[in-house]
């Protein structure tokens, strides 16, 4: 009796030390670890980042040589010490940044902790969860295709996973991974219509459930409120999208393409900022359209500020948002998720005819003891010059003459503006545009900087204008009596391509190879797809989603219709999915048999069943027993008998014959009472 | 009304009605649950879609909805790898009771190739592929008592391909593996032993072998005569010369003293130390005689004469 107790608690020890991870079990885990992790890795401050890294590639390396597993010792000050980390790098730990940050070192965590099929399971489940949150800061086409697929690689895992036998567990591991890697390409495959059944018919909430988008510090570059010689030059060299327009009525041309961001009145001999008068809400109107109004839509990319963007000048605030006292459009809330909106513009104005002594006081006002050459040029030309129109064209001439616009501009000291007007005389917009209005305010005249962007490229297989973030451009504003603000582009006097052509065909020399002219004309096609994208993905709303159903009759849908929907196609296509799975297996099995089935069967229906202990030969003799038993019936039987036992293989076309027979037998409708000898009982 | 019972829903009549082989895993007996693991699963992925609908972000719902219907359509993956799975063969290996008892399993299946397809009996479970059609399985089972041994059920299921769920049958095969009576630990010498064993040992020491013969499939090997093969050509046996008058008597009325399964697996010891020995022997049971002979045929005759006496108090 020892067997059993002992046998029971061998079970037991089996499944309390569960079965620990193969080599290339771990190696896939790990893997898909590393997969999840990897789309937040640039955004996470640098030693932050280094530290996840160093911790995943420790535990790979130290498991791979066999090391044993990592003690609490070491385990426990890492759990402590991350969210420490977190709280110094962040200042909290909730929001998306942090929230996403700590949810990586935490799987970083796991995966040194992992060592049973239970550990590495949850892993993958944590590590789905960090892979999805990667789109919530990032949500462009070929990102999330990318993650899609990575989801391959945390099925393959699982495969992987699951017990198999010895000899199969030590095959060639590189065709094992891609055995693993194929059922989880195929099941997402497979996937595809449930999933997008459930995601346009899942209902969307209208607002956060929980204080979710306001955002802490952010990672995407966009234009900021401020300017200093150097803050452009990130974006200029951005190649993503910053915003997309489509236009109601014809194209304005490239020259007439200045998009106002925020505009700057504020210097401190380095850097430029927006006061904060004017963001209040403009009184009355005093704009004065000369030309014709332009109407157009905008999608603007997520930037996480709150300008909006539009061609200069907008006639009026689109939605949520107000127009400021200095015509640049700002919004209610930060830019976090693409925004779409209407927008009207005058590309032919008068604006501020009259300029309060107030206003005109601010826009004149330059730091004291900042840049005395470019003041005393100033005072040169008010002296010499006969009227404030021939001093604002002074510095275009000066510009013309000998200044270079370069992207790489070099360093600029205390006295920027000096420093760039007679030393270096290089450097790009946002130089160009401080030291123009610097020298104008210099000379009394009101002016101001104005950033925004400049050209976009016109796509026109999808009839949209693309304006990149490397499109960004600064520009001044002077005012002019019995004209009002009028807008001087001083880059354009040294480089008109920048105007013409955008900022890295004026940059020119500077380009890079991946600048080269067809691959930035091949980018500018392919954007097509990422508006695409973005309006039929991205954009899809609560809103959107209620006008679904409008084809059908159901001009607003709400969400239980939206449910009501989304039951009735899943459960179409689970069914769809039971078909092929239930729909039964091709092969009728053996001819003969089959043959033989139907002819007990028929004769069964006669009442003459075979027992089941009866052989065929037993059973013919039994019914030669039964008195008007069809002797046609009998003669089948005995050829059964012939065919199935004469020899190995019987010949198929006898086969064909003996089962074409049976088919064509008629028996009697009953010629037997239920005549069954009772069963033999064996043992 | 059990008729339609017995045929819709196998698994619940057949529970303990055992079924002939071959045994057919098909929709009507095959039985799905989420896992542990599933349930957890599908919790993470409801926390993925609060957070993707709350941050109203479509590309985010959209990676966790396609994760979720891949998760959600990998049960018909899992019940493709079960479902038509047959059960063609079981073959008990000879085992004493107190040893784990080995089975042979064969199964089958059409087409596609079955993964991690597992066998769960008496807590012991075992991890098998179908490749090529067939797949064999060798399972143990705890034997204690001697005599006929049923398997019981035995639950075939799968977790296949992501563990999410677990597709399961159970089986019941019609099918019993004789199970041979305990051998006793430390038996006295066979009885008569010593003159029969100084016999043999006499004719050893000489080398004076009776005969030879043709080998027969069920001869030990070691009693195979290599040199005298080499020679004829062919296989031959060294039989010794004994005489029936030798044969030691293995009687169920000498172990009197001992209580019933006792004497059984004194008895189990001694044909198997007679085997052993290379002695003929017969077995002296109230009921039958089994021998005298020698060899696998006896041994197993003898072995299987005293695994199905009767139990000590019917």
């Amino acid at each position: 009796m020892p067997a059993r107790p002992r046998a029971a608690a061998g079970c037991d020890d089996v499944k309390r030390s569960a079965p620990v991870l193969t080599a290339p079990q771990f190696a896939l885990t790990a893997a898909s670890v590393f997969a999840a992790v990897l789309p937040h890795l640039p955004r996470m401050p640098k030693m932050f980042a280094l530290l996840i890294v160093v911790l995943l590639a420790w535990r790979l390396v130290q498991r791979m040589r066999g090391g044993a597993r990592i003690p609490a010792l070491i385990k426990l000050p890492l759990v402590v010490l991350i969210p420490v980390l977190v709280i110094g790098t962040y200042g909290n730990v909730f929001g998306r940044e942090p929230g996403t940050a700590l949810a990586c070192a935490m799987l970083a965590l796991k995966l040194v902790e992992t060592e049973t099929r239970r550990d590495a399971r949850a892993a993958i489940a944590f590590a789905s969860f960090v892979l999805m949150s990667a789109l919530l800061f990032n949500s462009a086409l070929v990102f999330t295709l990318v993650l899609c697929a990575a989801l391959s690689l945390l099925l393959a895992t699982l495969y992987e996973l699951e017990p198999r036998p010895e000899p199969a567990a030590s095959r060639n591991w590189r065709k094992h991974v891609g055995e693993g890697l194929r059922v989880g390409a195929f099941a997402l495959l497979a996937a595809v219509p449930l999933c997008l059944c459930v995601f346009i018919f899942l209902p969307r909430l209208g607002s956060p459930l929980w204080g979710a988008p306001t955002d802490d510090r952010s990672s995407r570059t966009g234009l900021g409120d401020e300017m200093d010689p150097t803050s452009l030059q990130d974006l200029l060299i951005d190649d993503s999208a910053a915003f997309r327009v489509s236009f109601d009525g014809p194209v304005p041309e490239r020259a007439q393409r200045y998009w106002r961001g925020p505009v700057l009145t504020r210097f401190d001999g380095k850097v430029w900022t927006r006061s904060r008068y004017l963001a209040d809400a403009r009184r009355g109107d005093s704009v004065e359209s000369i030309g014709a109004i332009v109407d157009y839509e905008i999608t603007l990319e997520p930037s996480d500020r709150r300008w909006l963007l539009a061609l200069d000048v907008p006639v009026a605030a689109p939605e949520n948002a107000v127009r400021g006292a200095d015509m640049s459009l700002v919004s209610d809330k930060p830019v976090d998720q693409l925004l779409r909106y209407r927008a009207r513009s005058a590309l032919r104005y008068q604006l501020d005819v009259q300029l309060s002594a107030r206003e005109r006081e601010r826009n004149l006002m330059l730091p004291p003891g900042f840049d005395p050459r470019a003041r005393a040029l100033a005072a040169q030309w008010r002296r010499e010059l006969p009227d404030d129109e021939a001093i604002t064209r002074a510095p275009l001439s000066l510009f013309r003459k000998d200044f270079f616009y370069t992207l790489a501009a070099p360093d600029l000291g205390r006295d920027s503006v000096d420093d760039f007007l007679f030393e270096t005389r290089r450097g790009f917009c946002q130089h160009f545009a401080s030291a123009y209005t610097f020298l104008m305010r210099a000379a009394g005249i009101p002016a101001r900087v104005v950033t925004g962007y400049q050209g976009g490229y016109f796509n026109t297989l999808g009839n949209y204008l693309l304006v990149r973030q490397s499109d960004a451009h600064a520009w001044s504003e002077v005012w002019l009596k019995g004209r009002g603000w009028v807008r001087v582009d001083p880059t354009g006097a040294v480089s008109p391509q920048r105007v013409e052509l955008g900022a890295q065909a004026a940059a020119g020399a500077s380009a890079q190879w991946y600048h080269s002219d067809w691959l930035v004309g091949l980018r500018n096609q392919f954007d097509l797809v990422n508006r695409g994208w973005n309006s039929l993905v991205v954009q899809f709303n609560e809103l959107r989603q209620q006008s679904l159903l409008t084809p059908f009759g159901i001009a607003k849908a709400e969400y239980y219709d939206l449910i009501g929907v989304l039951i009735g196609t899943s459960t179409i296509l689970l069914a769809l999915y039971s078909w092929w799975v239930l729909r039964r297996p091709r092969d009728p099995g053996d001819a003969l048999d089959v043959a033989y089935v139907r002819l007990c069967r028929k004769l069964a229906r006669s009442g003459a069943a075979r027992a089941a202990h009866e052989g065929p030969r037993t059973y013919a003799r039994r019914l030669r027993g039964i008195p008007g038993s069809p002797r046609s019936a009998q003669v089948l039987l005995e050829r059964y008998v012939g065919l199935r036992y004469a020899r190995a293989l019987a010949p198929s076309a006898a086969v064909r014959e003996f089962g074409t027979e049976v088919r064509n037998l008629r028996l009697p409708r009953t010629f037997a009472k239920v005549n069954v000898p009772g069963p033999i009982v064996t043992r | 009304m059990l008729a339609v019972a017995e045929r819709r829903l196998p698994a619940l009549t057949r529970l303990k009605q055992p079924e002939a082989l071959p045994i057919r895993l098909h929709r009507h007996r095959i039985y799905v649950l989420p896992t542990r693991f599933g349930l957890m699963f599908s919790a993470v992925l409801l926390v993925m879609l609060m957070g993707a609908l709350n941050y109203n972000n479509n590309p985010a719902l959209l990676l966790t909805c396609l994760l979720g219907a891949a998760c959600y359509q990998s049960v018909f993956q899992a019940f493709r790898c079960v479902n038509g799975v047959q059960l063609v063969s079981l073959q008990g290996e000879p085992c004493h009771a107190g040893e784990p008892l080995h089975i042979n399993q064969t199964f089958h299946a059409d087409g596609r190739p079955r993964r991690s397809l597992r066998l769960r009996v008496a807590d012991q479970e075992t991890v098998f592929d179908i490749a090529g059609g067939d797949g064999r399985v060798r399972i143990s089972a705890p034997a204690e008592l001697r005599g006929w041994c049923r398997l019981g059920r035995i639950r075939l299921y799968s977790e296949y391909p992501f563990g999410l769920f677990q597709v399961w049958s159970w089986l019941n095969p019609d099918f019993a593996a004789l199970v041979y009576p305990r051998l006793e630990v430390g038996a006295p010498p066979l009885p008569h032993a010593d003159d029969a064993a100084a016999d043999v040992a006499t004719k050893r020491s000489g080398d004076e072998f009776g005969m030879l013969r043709d080998y027969h499939a069920s001869d030990p090997r070691r009693s195979i005569a290599w040199k005298a093969s080499a020679r004829h050509d062919k296989l031959l046996v060294k039989e010794f010369e004994q005489r029936r008058g030798q044969d030691v008597a293995l009687e169920w009325a000498a172990t009197a003293t001992l209580v019933y399964e006792a004497r059984i697996s004194r008895l189990a010891a001694w044909v198997h130390a007679a085997e052993a020995a290379q002695l003929r022997y017969v077995l002296r049971l109230p009921d039958e005689t089994v021998g005298p002979g020698l060899g696998p045929d006896q041994y197993h005759a003898c072995l299987r004469a005293l695994a199905l006496l009767p139990g000590a108090t019917t």
